[in-house]
């Protein structure tokens, strides 16, 4: 048995059951780095004719004129409504949901009792398991032209007459109506890291800062907040990440014209929603303008995304949680 | 009034007073963005369940939709059975490759490759799912492999995957390493030590990541648009016809102006919500065992 | 066994690949007897709901053919039949020259046009307390340009004597997807209007410069926009608005009558016109009774490449669609083929598979 094992020791290293497990769990690891990277490079290949030939035009442009041709690309495609649509509606939802979510871990770490506070977190965790399409859906058969619909034109009549942006006339589906139904998409992942992020704060320093006759706010302002300041700002990023990425439920709301609009109550599009609507359509050469604007959107998210990790990770913050999401 | 004394020195203090009206406005703000926050889930519940009910029958639960949209009755049976299909493949290419990669990070962790495959398994669950699905087009269905229920799994797979990954590290990490020493220590190999030991004390855990994966992938409709395409019939072959899913059908029923399809579509809505609303609450109850388990 | 260069794409594509293997066996391996023909075809949505109603008939017919149509689109249809990934196509718009060309290229022989129905596109609208509206073309045309932004603009006032149009915003809809209706729609404003021609042109996807619009997806979509925005137009297929009850405009033809878009005057329009062999044709300078914005939609057919039970089981179907079909039909509003064209049609059933 030693004997064995020493004379063909090297041989039968190669085949020890350790190895093997080793290379097959490696190959698995390694697979999530080669789907990434096949899935970059395959789409950019095949977006290259219409990214090259439209070079900065292709984010700077705003006339999106798709040809028909099987071959060659005869179209113009300035993709810069649809980048003005996702920074826009993500730019709304953000605003709207990054202080609703930061009130409310607020609330849960630092006010609530613990059994409603754990309510809530539960609560506020199943919004995000609400597929996109529900949410498309209820936005546009009911939350839309039923509760959004009059508060905008009211908006638009009074503040919208002198306020940039906010003019009429309204347009039931538009940008606003898609960045408020988002905001509720990303408020989840916003309340989640950042209450994480704020349950880290020492009890040691919230303790002494009560010792010293601090209101409970006066705790949250120069206690809690300005510690978490930093994972807030990468769960804002997180929560960008998913809006700029949202699709189905933006694609529904938006409104679904190909203009940069002059007002945030008047439709427009994605670059989400453009690809979504217009793919099946496509003739060849629109399809390759296409794959570009979702390489496009790709490096945009994870750039975001990136930062966003980055950020938590060297804050020590906790971003486990919003996997589940 | 002694006791008042004691609780604060500056009670008289119009300050003290301001600061602490301060606290009460700032808590009434909070409370009240709470009731903001919670409000958008409990709209959508009330609007799903009651116009759901309204259309939910036996009929819809086991029928497929009629031709043409604006005829009232029928149901989303082929668009129930597509999800679970591709679902179900999707689980079976994304659940062993995630958790194979997760235990690669975890148990592997000396190697160089591991912290890459952990950042950029995170930056993975950023990637916009319609980007997935363009992804999947381009390789799977322009690849003669066409419309189909395969290259909708596929596509969401590649959704799971990162998820799965992700909460497979996370509760694999959460295995004491006593375990581990204890069993090297009566002589086990490194594969008997993980397949043995590591696994089985993470099981729950593991099955929580794979069922959150699921519930995520059976409410995505983007990718499917690419890549399923969409059918009005029961669909069983995995290549060479298009598949559908519940989200394709309320996606396309919704955006119409039909009062029938409206309906159908809310139906489909609450059969969504329930399937997906029931696995996470199943996955998180599974995770809380888990948790009280590890910490006992 | 280091993971160079195959990436686990492959891999996964790989497993899957066997996959396949074994659910094809077990298809097979039902029952060969009566053996089942399934169709795929996908396209053009201006005809779907017809196309939908018209299988659903078939099955009665014939139990064993099962046929998937998907409303995609007509730009959609074109590709994925060019593209070899359906049985049949179904376009609003005839194959250019170039996609001819591509097609015969790719499946080594040449595909053919069937014209299935007339269609008639609607002008809806939707404009509190006027349930009457005329229009001409170049007005539509300058409303579509963003040339007439109000309701009460002059223009539109003269078309319609006696009825007060509000003085509000004119919302445009129009379809946010490549689509042939959008196709016969624009190819009427070229017609009509030099300035259209000139701008956006005539297209299955065009820029719409008004600034005021929003899109659509399918008329479906457009449809819903019009409803959900009080002072909106759009167009879109005749059979959406009347069952969805949304006012639709008279237009002015080329003889100055202003025509309601009816079955009739649908049908009226497909009549005088002159159609070449390969029945590739678009309908302009409609007079007379004629309903001015109109065109024909088609299904396309290859004429080899199909195995032979498929071959029958589409020629059978076209077939009884064209002939049994009218009542459909019309109870669905389109308007089907005139006797001498339905002649013209079937002759290109019958070349089908023909080149085998």
């Amino acid at each position: 048995m030693a004997a064995t094992g020493i004379s063909s020791g090297r041989r039968r290293r190669l085949l020890r059951p350790d190895e093997i497990f080793r290379v097959v769990l490696g190959v698995a690891g390694a697979g999530v780095l080669a789907i990434l990277a096949t899935m970059l490079i395959s789409t950019t290949v095949q977006a290259w004719p219409v990214l090259s030939r439209e070079g900065w035009g292709f984010v700077t442009g705003s006339v999106w004129d798709p040809g028909t041709s099987r071959s060659e690309i005869t179209g113009e495609y300035g993709a810069l409504a649809f980048v003005v649509g996702t920074l826009v509606t993500s730019g709304i939802a953000l605003a709207v949901a990054v202080p609703l979510a930061v009130a409310v871990a607020l609330y849960i770490t630092q006010a609530a009792p613990r059994r409603v506070a754990a309510g809530l977190t539960y609560t506020i965790e199943l919004l995000a398991a609400v597929p996109s399409v529900v949410f498309g859906l209820w936005g546009l058969l009911f939350f839309v032209p039923t509760v959004l619909r009059p508060l905008m034109d009211v908006v638009a009549n009074t503040l919208g007459t002198f306020v940039p942006f906010l003019g009429g006339p309204v347009v039931t589906y538009n940008y606003f109506a898609a960045g408020i139904v988002l905001s509720f998409m990303v408020m989840p992942i916003v309340m989640a890291v950042s209450r994480e992020v704020m349950a880290g704060t020492p009890v040691t320093e919230i303790g002494a800062a009560y010792a010293l006759g601090a209101t409970r706010w006066e705790v949250m302002r120069h206690v809690v907040l300005p510690r978490a300041r930093p994972g807030i700002i990468g769960a804002t990023m997180l929560g960008l990440g998913r809006a700029l990425g949202e699709t189905i439920a933006v694609a529904m709301l938006i409104g679904g014209s190909q203009q940069i609009p002059s007002s945030v109550f008047r439709g427009g599009q994605s670059m989400a929603g453009i690809i979504a609507v217009t793919f099946q359509e496509a003739a060849p050469e629109n399809v390759k303008a296409l794959i570009g604007v979702g390489v496009l959107l790709f490096v945009i998210t994870v750039v975001v995304n990136m930062a966003a990790r980055l950020i938590v990770w060297a804050t020590g913050g906790y971003v486990a949680k919003e996997q589940s999401l | 009034m002694t006791i008042m004394t004691s609780r604060s020195l500056h009670d008289a203090d119009p300050a003290a007073l301001r600061r602490r009206r301060r606290d009460r406005i700032v808590t009434v703000v909070l409370v009240g963005a709470v009731a903001l926050a919670v409000m958008p889930l409990v709209m959508i519940l009330f609007e799903v369940v009651r116009r759901g009910v309204g259309a939910m029958s036996w009929e819809f639960l086991t029928s497929v939709q009629p031709f043409s949209q604006r005829r009232p009755g029928g149901g989303y049976l082929h668009g129930l059975v597509g999800t679970l299909y591709m679902v179900a493949i999707a689980s079976l290419l994304s659940v062993p490759l995630g958790i194979g990669a997760a235990t690669f990070v975890v148990e592997y962790g000396q190697s160089r490759l591991s912290p890459l495959i952990r950042f950029f398994t995170d930056v993975m669950t950023g990637v916009p799912s319609i980007f997935v699905g363009l992804f999947i087009y381009s390789v799977v269905v322009q690849g003669r492999i066409g419309f189909s229920t395969l290259a909708g799994a596929l596509a969401l797979s590649l959704l799971m995957l990162p998820i799965v990954a992700r909460s497979a590290e996370e509760v694999l990490r959460l295995v004491p390493d006593d375990l581990r020493n204890a069993a090297y220590g009566l002589g086990a190999h490194r594969w008997q030590v993980v397949t043995r030991v590591v696994w089985p004390a993470a099981s729950n855990g593991l099955v929580t990541g794979a069922m959150l994966a699921v519930a995520r992938a059976a409410g995505e409709t983007a990718p499917l648009l690419l890549t399923a395409l969409g059918a009005f019939e029961i669909v069983t072959r995995l290549v060479g016809e298009a598949q559908t899913a519940l989200p394709l059908l309320i996606y396309s029923e919704a955006r119409g102006p039909y009062e029938a399809a409206h309906a159908r579509a809310w139906a489909g809505a609450l059969e969504l919500m329930l399937l997906v609303l029931i696995l996470t609450i199943a996955a998180r109850a599974l995770s809380r065992r888990t948790t009280r388990n590890g910490n006992g | 066994m280091k993971p160079s260069r195959p990436t686990t794409l492959l891999i996964v594509l790989a497993l899957v690949a066997a996959a396949c293997g074994g659910a094809s066996n077990d298809d097979s391996s039902g029952s060969p007897s009566s053996e089942p023909v399934e169709l795929l075809g996908a396209g053009a949505s201006f005809p779907a709901p017809l196309y939908q109603e018209w299988i659903g008939a078939y099955r009665q017919v014939e139990p064993g053919v099962s046929i998937n149509y998907q409303s995609i689109g007509s730009g959609g249809g074109i590709e994925q039949f060019i593209g070899q990934q359906t049985d049949f196509g179904a376009s609003d718009a005839f194959l250019t020259d170039e996609e001819l060309a591509d097609a015969t290229a790719a499946r080594g022989c040449e595909p053919v046009h069937i014209p299935t129905v007339f269609g008639a596109v609607a002008v809806a609208y939707n404009v509190e307390g006027v349930d009457s509206l005329t229009l001409s073309g170049p007005v539509l045309a300058d409303i579509f340009l963003g040339k007439i932004t109000r309701w009460n603009d002059p223009a539109i006032a003269a078309l319609n004597p006696g009825v007060v149009m509000p003085d509000a915003d004119i919302v445009v809809a129009h379809r946010s997807d490549g689509s042939g209706t959008t196709s016969i729609f624009t190819t009427y404003l070229s017609s009509v209007s030099d300035d259209w021609k000139n701008g956006p042109g005539a297209g299955k996807q065009v820029e719409w410069p008004a600034p005021n619009s929003v899109g659509g997806e399918k008329n479906d979509g457009v449809t819903a926009q019009i409803q959900q925005n009080p002072g909106s137009v759009g167009y879109v297929e005749l059979s959406y608005a009347i069952e969805t009850g949304i006012p639709v405009a008279k237009m002015l033809n080329e003889d100055g009558n202003a025509v309601e878009p009816t079955l009739e005057s649908t049908a009226a329009a497909a009549d005088g016109i002159a159609i070449p062999d390969d029945l590739r044709f678009n309908i302009l300078g409609v007079g007379g009774d004629g309903y001015p914005i109109a065109g024909a939609t088609w299904l396309l057919a290859w004429t080899c490449g199909y195995d032979e039970a498929e071959a029958a089981a589409l020629k059978a179907w076209i077939t009884w669609a064209l002939e049994d079909g009218d009542d459909l039909a019309r109870e669905l509003l389109y308007s089907p083929l005139p006797d001498s064209l339905q002649a013209k049609a079937l002759a290109k059933v019958a070349l089908i598979d023909a080149e085998r």
